[in-house]
């Protein structure tokens, strides 16, 4: 369970890490993606891997329970990313049609080498 | 009932900002004063938090009555209502000048979204919670993405998507660092947080130190720390200057989530996280000064050279924090408030220069209004380079002065000064080609290109409303000027701060002891 969980980590860190690595916007915006879900599979870690455990405390038996927060966190982080990759396409494609090109670099204009 | 003053900093943004979107959407007019009210209505709760908390008194709120390590808290010291003030200080110049140079009227919420970046900047400084802070930071990055590409054109929307990238990929790592963390403490309240992390046994540190550096790399993007500072210049620049000059405070932001983060949590005399901080910093800060200054030496268009400049202006900052003395935090606090208004002036003064005649630093005839620009470049690049007798020249003799007892003094002075004497010629170059060069006939250049997303629609003259363009930039020079004259009671303020920063247990102890006094 920890080893899926952590090679399923350290895959989608990779493999987001070389997207964002490309020099165009579609590859780079998948590579965010990539690096957000990683991040909200480390989060749901970060609160101890128990499975099948609900996340409430029960005062009359010593079962055992999950920790609600991370739980939590990654709800935020879920939304938080969501939007962010609604906007960033958005952007993506303003600019695209704007310039006709979707290089992520600012490219090479006149007077802006400094 | 005083104590819910704490919250009306992000409250009254929140509310003012939606209402701005449903309610008065069409009507430009009450749109403006109500944001400049609502600016205005800002500054004064943040200087009344500001002399409420001026004896040393911390205070909590707790959102929801939820108790300290499980609820949300926010906490207001000295430095965070000084940083709220400051927002307001800086906000409300630069809204005059958006609404009085006719910016606010390119594009579509321009209001709306700048009310949204005060709620996430004043929220940043107030909180007291660590994944809170995370939220604050998205909040004031959504509406920045909103504000960067205000008025569209090719180059803007294209540095934008650079700018959302790289802050994504900034907010992703925060997540990472969060998680880390909490993993090893099972906490994100700052205050408990330093407890725990005190508690930690010495020789089991690799995870929570991983996760310091993480935070201090997600920072240090924020603050635009020398080898992450790229996506600053080609950001700064391609936004509307007088957004760019909003944006003087979010890199305060991360300079000041440093000196929270790593006074509070992982203080320097921690031996967990020993050698961690302090010995990356500096080099990083003298690094990104010496950086700032070569650039604005080389840069061609002059939204660039501001965006060296306030590159730079992090730099020095960053090396009074990176020193983590109690005199060294002093002149930091000193510093952050000069640099987050000098910076707000000069991209004001680059956008009055740019609107009349383009961004080129090249010469070309004599714009309207060239003796009353030129004189107010003279005096932002006299606070931007730290130059006698305006407040840059203060707060760098302060940061040389902590710096003396350290054991590098000579590289951090040497640095210091060979960076000023650079910016002072950079700056001096593009005055005298952009003021002077414009009167001698033969040296006219043409522009190389026509900026054609500079100048989006037809725009009438900026005569109407010019005089209130110039007031937000005479008020920031006023309050720089302020500043220096007032030097004495505002380092003794700043000293208080330090003193505050550096005994934790005070803040430690107002959030976590019984709660709301």
């Amino acid at each position: 369970m920890e080893l899926l969980l952590a090679t399923a980590v350290g895959v989608l860190t990779a493999s987001g890490i070389y997207l964002i690595l490309r020099k165009r916007t579609f590859p780079v915006i998948l590579g965010l993606s990539q690096l957000t879900y990683a991040v909200n599979v480390f989060l749901f870690a970060s609160g101890r891997l128990a499975v099948n455990a609900p996340p409430v405390l029960n005062k009359y038996a010593d079962v055992a329970y999950t920790d609600p927060l991370p739980q939590a966190l990654v709800l935020t982080a879920i939304v938080i990313s969501f939007g962010m990759t609604a906007v960033i396409v958005m952007l993506a494609l303003a600019a695209y049609l704007s310039s006709r090109s979707d290089r992520i670099d600012m490219g090479p204009a006149p007077g802006d080498d400094a | 009932m005083i104590d819910h003053w704490i919250v009306a900093p992000v409250v009254l943004p929140a509310i003012l900002a939606p209402f701005i979107i449903m309610v008065i959407r069409f009507h430009l007019d009450l749109q403006r004063i109500f944001s400049i009210a609502g600016t205005a209505a800002l500054l004064v709760i943040g200087l009344v938090l500001l002399v409420q908390v001026s004896d040393g008194t911390i205070k909590t709120y707790e959102l929801g009555n939820w108790p300290a390590p499980f609820g949300i808290v926010l906490v207001l010291d000295r430095l965070s209502a000084l940083m709220v003030a400051l927002t307001g200080a800086l906000a409300l110049p630069v809204l005059l000048y958006a609404v009085g140079s006719g910016w606010d009227r390119r594009g579509r919420h321009f209001h709306a979204l700048f009310q949204f970046q005060l709620m996430g900047v004043t929220g940043a400084f107030l909180t007291g919670d660590a994944f809170n802070l995370f939220v604050f930071f998205e909040v004031l990055l959504i509406a920045s993405y909103g504000l960067m590409t205000h008025g569209g054109g090719k180059l803007r929307l294209k540095a934008g998507v650079q700018y959302v990238v790289y802050n994504l990929l900034g907010s992703t790592l925060f997540l990472f660092a969060l998680g880390t963390i909490y993993a090893v403490t099972g906490t994100l309240n700052m205050a408990d947080l330093a407890q725990r992390v005190a508690e930690l046994p010495a020789d089991d540190s690799a995870l929570i130190r991983v996760g310091a550096v993480l935070l201090l790399l997600v920072f240090a993007i924020k603050a635009a720390v020398l080898p992450l500072h790229f996506w600053l210049p080609d950001s700064y620049a391609n936004a509307p200057l007088p957004v760019a000059a909003l944006f003087a405070i979010m890199t305060k932001v991360g300079a000041y989530a440093i000196l929270r983060m790593y006074t509070l949590v992982f203080d320097p005399d921690l031996e967990l996280t020993a050698g961690l901080v302090g010995d990356w910093l500096l080099p990083a800060a003298l690094l990104t000064l010496a950086a700032g200054s070569v650039g604005v030496l080389g840069a061609h268009r002059i939204g660039r050279l501001m965006a060296f400049a306030a590159i730079a202006s992090t730099g020095t900052l960053l090396i009074a924090i990176s020193l983590f003395t109690q005199q060294a935090s002093a002149a930091a606090v000193y510093y952050i408030v000069h640099s987050t208004l000098a910076t707000g002036a000069v991209f004001l003064i680059a956008d009055m220069v740019m609107e009349r005649r383009g961004g080129q630093i090249i010469a070309q005839p004599p714009m309207p209004q060239t003796g009353l620009i030129a004189s107010l470049y003279f005096a932002g690049a006299i606070a931007m380079a730290g130059m006698p007798p305006l407040s840059g020249f203060v707060g760098k003799l302060l940061v040389m002065d902590a710096a003396r007892d350290g054991g590098d003094y000579a590289l951090v002075w040497s640095v210091i000064l060979a960076s000023s004497l650079i910016a002072i010629v950079g700056f001096a170059r593009a005055g005298s080609v952009l003021f002077w060069q414009s009167h001698d006939r033969d040296h006219l250049e043409e522009p190389e290109e026509p900026d054609e997303d500079d100048e989006p629609v037809a725009e009438p003259a900026p005569e109407p409303n010019s005089a209130l363009a110039f007031s937000g930039v005479f008020l920031l020079l006023a309050a720089l000027i302020a500043l220096t004259v007032l030097a004495g009671p505002a380092m003794r303020f700043a000293e208080a701060t330090a003193a505050q920063l550096f005994t934790p247990a005070e803040y430690i102890g107002a959030v976590l002891g019984e709660g709301s006094e």
